[in-house]
């Protein structure tokens, strides 16, 4: 089965932000299609959604790989913004540096990262100050 | 209770998705934090938020909840509207509070179906 693989590719707009989701609800839409468990369906586009969005607050947007088997669906957003200083500090709840702009959208709560980690079965953050920064989300289909 | 219902029975201006409202209403839920909504509303929630920008019809669909409410007459933005319509998001509009909504919707599930919540 491993070689029944499916992978998109999305580029993430940073221009406009208001219509960010558009790689997280594509992928949710494929993965319906597909007849994947809607449980999981919902962790892939939740744990998506937040780190597309990440990538348009903090790095000017960027682009996702998914990889969809039928064991797992790996999420690869990978962006050329800032990088994180603190991971630890970044992956507590409540912790932000988004600006007020972005909080009167609805989002900068803190949750991102700890969603993230909620709603994945594995997950990597790999970061370089000034060069970018990749996350790596990983859903078992079982 | 579907939305059709709450829509009608609490005459609340139906923005968005018109065409769908026969959906099921499971429960109730208010926030307007987006990540905390997305973390906590359930499927079939009605989900009230005074957020009205593209984001929130994003998370409608992720959360894949039955409508969102917009409370307290705040105007729809042009562009949500239409995003929703594409999405196959049901946003309807209410004079009351969320306070009021809450209550309201409250009594209907509980007269109709016995509904309690965990």
């Amino acid at each position: 089965m491993s070689d029944n693989i499916i992978r998109l590719h999305y580029d993430i707009d940073a221009d406009d932000f208001s219509s960010a989701g558009l790689a997280s609800s594509g992928t949710k839409r494929m993965l319906n299609q597909l007849g994947f468990n809607p449980a999981i369906v919902k962790k892939v586009a939740i744990s998506m959604y937040e780190a597309e969005i990440n990538a348009v607050i903090h790095a000017d947007g960027g682009c996702a790989d998914v990889e969809i088997t039928p064991e797992k669906i790996v999420v690869v957003i990978s962006d050329k913004g800032p990088g994180i200083p603190d991971i630890e500090q970044a992956m507590q709840a409540g912790w932000s540096t988004a600006t007020n702009e972005i909080r009167e959208q609805g989002f900068g709560a803190g949750m991102g990262l700890p969603n993230m980690k909620r709603y994945t079965d594995d997950m990597k953050i790999e970061t370089e100050l000034g060069v970018g920064t990749k996350v790596t989300l990983i859903i078992n289909v079982n | 209770m579907t939305v059709a219902e709450i829509a009608r029975d609490l005459e609340m201006d139906v923005v968005s998705g018109a065409a769908l409202t026969d959906r099921q209403i499971g429960g109730v839920y208010v926030g307007d934090l987006l990540s905390w909504v997305m973390s906590h509303a359930k499927d079939d929630d009605l989900w009230i938020t005074v957020l009205t920008n593209l984001n929130t019809v994003a998370v409608a669909v992720l959360s894949n909840v039955a409508c969102v409410v917009i409370p307290e007459g705040i105007e729809v933005e042009e562009a949500t509207a239409r995003k929703a319509e594409t999405e196959n998001v049901i946003i309807l509009r209410s004079k009351m509070t969320a306070y009021e909504i809450c209550i309201k919707v409250y009594e209907k599930l509980k007269n109709q179906n016995g509904y309690d919540r965990n």
